[in-house]
């Protein structure tokens, strides 16, 4: 048997070379990312029709498809997740059934897969709804996918408020409407973004819920029942189907990565000034 | 006497109606997508039925072959190996990051972690296809395989992985490890002692979820694992998940076919679904 | 179950002798009108839950009198309190069982309107609480809940009750800065202001002075005793002093076994001088609780 100070060296040095190789792969794909892709990016790429199935050209028509799906996405999952988590944190008791098997059935619908999601999607949305390949079709998708991420992370924010205003609120004989618009939500505001924010990466990132929903037609979209390509399904797209279309594939991811880091670090930022604000009242 | 106390503002029932309406739309959601799947499912069920799924000649669904079980394996077997790899190095990755590294880099690393938990798992599995399978390939040929499927699985889901352990060893009572300085333990005394135990609930959970997720991806095992039905016999061989054979045969599948393709979608769900309760009640959430 | 003894006649009993109103040096309580009462309360039971927190208080709140509930933490007085306003409401699992009488009707009937009821009993809480709003917004955001719609009358109500709590040299010229920015003292009286406008008939006050200060406490304590009369009072406090500062009435409170009960009420300088319970004496002077 070794010694202790051996073991706490063998440890050591696991858990550094863990890290190392942590750090390495990370960096490895970044310079991959950026030496493969960074020579494709210009403003002509962000701005120019998609051609020869996207081994040239940019890719225009996927970045409106992507806004559009995200749009659907968000205005339809964003009321519904405000309203469930307002219902969640002011209405009903943590501990009451309803609480309970509303927030179980929310947890598990975080855990599908996404391409159950999309089995879903096509089934019910592009099929039995009769949407077909569309962008409204993929919208709704995500729509059922980010909800989980909008209501969790909107309920915390609410949970946030300090109790003293609501109690404030109701001696002043206001109604429980009026405290939540007036005072509950725009304290919670920073959360209700930074919800906001994660639902949008997720949806951004995703490739197989959309794949059977919104489709591959990387023309520019002229409605929400056309088809359209999303941003990650054309990565996917150039790279498997595409011969040639390495490059272009790996200027999409970077501008994907990109929006990505953007989108987290908003939410980031307003997660922390909710925190500060909460701080200072304390 | 006790009294139900009924609020007479009328905004306020209005209210409390839509709030209720919105929350029985997202409960729907989950429904809904067991009804369709089963929907769906229901004439593959009723016609080829579950034993067949595992015992028929192949996957030939065209020839009315059904059998999932090569896939199933390909699934568990690429989601066991990646959960091998990153579990340790997500576990010890966290562990540098509260014990190890100087505060300035463990909190560097912890925002490099979370960066990489960001990456869609279609960039890594472009990243597979056009740099991991070429060296494998130039080793073992044809190099997109199970080999493959399970490091990029790894790489994907070590975030996970690492996001949770960090989590539940920050959860450690500070006290356990104080006391544990104050007697003297040697570092790897404390770790795997004190600190590991405490968090182990947490630990667990976090893998639990990481498997739920390996076991879950679609695109990234699709783009570097070969995609072919079989058995593997080897590390090397080419390999399809069952994600994967959804992703693939969706586009063109008819009837039974189609069918027997949401057959394999709700085995999934309910395979995933079940590991993530684990992992929930296990205290391995990730939030956000 | 306790004995309550409830003296409450002995102030119009002793109306006619000359000397009950002379209240002493310390008791600067202004002198008790007619014992009218604005709030009766009857057999009030209060449970979380099973537990109960409250038992059997029966007792009156006379109009225009600053009553002091006085007793060790969790002896019931803030639960006594939230059940005058159905702030009882709010907490999952709460029972309330009694009656609890303002101007004649039964708050707790089924058909109450809780929200009406509130803007007539104000409460203000240990810690200040005002909304991360403007003051402005603080004080006219619950008079447009009520109805006042009319800029010149809201501006003149802001105006109004900022002077009655004395903030309104202070804060005038930063009418639409934030409350939160105000200092803990200010941000009391800002409370009470915001109570106040609504011209309410009663105010609750739960330690009001108990996060402040000593300066802003007294001129928060000044203030309280300056409502006296044009309003009913009922302030809880561990501060005895302060109770015998300014209290016309006090109710004692003392929890056994977690449930509290009403052991003694009646003039307040009786409470002090001459107990009748010897609980009461023994907290009065220090010796428990």
């Amino acid at each position: 048997m070794a010694s202790i100070h051996q073991r706490d060296l063998l440890l050591t040095g696991f858990v550094w070379s863990a890290a190392a190789l942590v750090i390495g792969s990370f960096l490895w794909l970044l310079s991959d990312m950026l030496l493969q892709g960074a020579g494709q990016l210009s403003w002509d790429f962000l701005t120019a029709e998609t051609e020869n199935a996207g081994r040239a050209g940019g890719i225009a028509p996927v970045l409106v498809s992507t806004l559009l799906i995200l749009a659907v996405a968000i205005l339809v999952a964003g009321p519904i997740g405000l309203a469930t988590a307002v219902l969640l944190s002011e209405f009903i008791a943590k501990d009451n059934r309803i609480a309970r098997a509303i927030g179980m059935s929310i947890d598990v619908l975080a855990g599908v897969p996404s391409i159950v999601f999309g089995l879903f999607g096509m089934a019910f949305f592009s099929a039995y709804l009769g949407l077909g390949f569309s962008i409204l079709a993929g919208g709704l998708t995500l729509a059922c996918m980010v909800l989980p991420i909008l209501i969790r992370t909107i309920e915390e924010g609410l949970s946030a408020v300090p109790d003293e205003w609501r109690k404030g609120a109701a001696v002043l004989g206001m109604s429980r409407l009026s405290a939540l618009f007036y005072i509950l939500l725009p304290a919670a505001a920073p959360a209700l973004a930074a919800g906001l924010m994660l639902g949008i990466g997720r949806a951004m990132a995703e490739t197989a819920a959309l794949i059977f929903t919104s489709g591959y037609v990387d023309r520019m979209p002229s409605s929400l029942h056309d088809s359209g390509r999303a941003l990650a399904v054309h990565i996917y797209d150039l790279s498997m189907n595409v011969a040639g279309g390495d490059a272009n594939a790996y200027a999409s991811a970077l501008v994907l990565v990109i929006m990505l880091i953007i989108i987290n670090n908003i939410a980031l930022m307003l997660a922390n000034s909710l925190l500060q604000k909460r701080i200072s009242l304390a | 006497m006790s009294r139900s106390h009924v609020n007479k503002s009328h905004a306020d029932d209005i209210l409390r109606i839509a709030l209720m309406s919105a929350a029985v739309l997202a409960v729907g959601v989950l429904l809904l997508i067991l009804l369709f799947l089963v929907r769906e499912s229901w004439p593959a069920l009723q016609r080829i039925g579950l034993y067949r799924f595992v015992s028929d000649a192949g996957w030939h669904p065209l020839e009315g072959a059904f059998n999932l079980a090569p896939m199933l394996i390909a699934t568990f077997a690429a989601a066991l190996g990646a959960i091998l790899i990153a579990g340790p190095i997500g576990i010890a990755s966290a562990v540098f990051g509260r014990f190890y590294a100087p505060p300035v880099i463990a909190e560097t690393f912890r925002r490099m972690v979370a960066l990489l938990a960001g990456i869609p798992s279609v960039v890594f599995g472009l990243w597979g296809l056009t740099v991991l399978v070429p060296i494998i390939a130039k080793w073992q040929p044809p190099g997109a395989s199970l080999l493959a499927g399970m490091l990029i699985l790894a790489f994907m889901v070590l975030p996970t992985v690492a996001l949770t352990a960090d989590a539940a060893l920050k959860a450690v009572p500070k006290q356990y490890l104080h006391g544990a300085n104050a007697l003297g333990i040697s570092q790897a005394g404390l770790i795997f002692n004190v600190a590991i135990p405490a968090a182990r609930s947490g630990l667990i959970g976090g893998i639990l979820l990481a498997t739920a997720r390996a076991l879950g991806e679609t695109m990234a095992v699709l783009m570097v694992a070969g995609n072919v039905v079989q058995v593997p016999n080897s590390l090397f061989d080419p390999v399809r998940v069952l994600t994967a054979n959804i992703a693939l045969e969706m586009a063109y599948a008819t009837t039974e076919h189609r069918s027997a393709l949401f057959v394999s979608g709700l085995a999934l769900m309910l395979l995933v679904v079940g590991l993530a309760a684990m992992a929930g009640k296990l205290g391995g959430r990730l939030h956000g | 179950m306790t004995q309550i003894k409830q003296t409450p006649t002995h102030c119009c009993s002793e109306v006619n002798n000359s000397n009950a109103y002379t209240l002493g040096p310390i008791e600067a309580g202004p002198p008790c009108c007619e014992p009218d009462p604005a709030i009766r309360v009857q057999n009030l039971t209060l449970s979380y839950g099973g537990q109960s927190a409250l038992d059997n208080v029966s007792l009156d709140i006379y109009r225009g009198c600053i009553t002091a509930l006085i007793g060790p933490s969790g002896c019931g007085k803030t639960s006594f309190l939230s059940s005058i306003n159905r702030l009882t409401d709010l907490i999952p699992n709460c029972t309330v069982t009694g009656k609890v009488e303002i101007e004649n009707t039964d708050i707790h009937a089924a058909d109450m309107d809780v929200q009406a009821l509130r803007r007539r009993v104000g409460m203000i809480f240990q810690k200040p609480n005002p909304f991360p709003l403007s003051i402005r917004r603080n004080i006219q955001m619950p008079l447009r809940e009520h109805g006042v719609k009319d800029r010149a009358l809201l501006e003149t109500k802001l105006q109004t009750a900022l002077q009655d709590v004395g903030l309104w040299d202070e804060v005038k010229d930063r009418l639409d800065s934030s409350a939160l920015s105000l200092s803990g003292g200010q941000q009391q009286r800002l409370c009470i202001a915001r109570a106040l406008a609504l011209q309410p008939e009663i105010l609750l006050m739960d330690e009001p002075c108990s996060a402040l200060d000593p300066l802003s406490s007294a001129v928060v304590e000044d203030l309280i005793l300056s409502l006296s009369g044009r309003y009913t009072v009922v302030i809880v406090t561990h501060n005895l002093a302060q109770a015998r500062r300014i209290a016309n009435y006090a109710g004692f409170f003392w929890a056994k076994e977690r449930t509290g009960k009403l052991v003694e009420f009646g003039r307040c300088q009786q409470i002090f001088e001459s107990p009748a319970h010897e609980l009461t004496a023994a907290y009065v002077s220090g010796a428990r609780g």
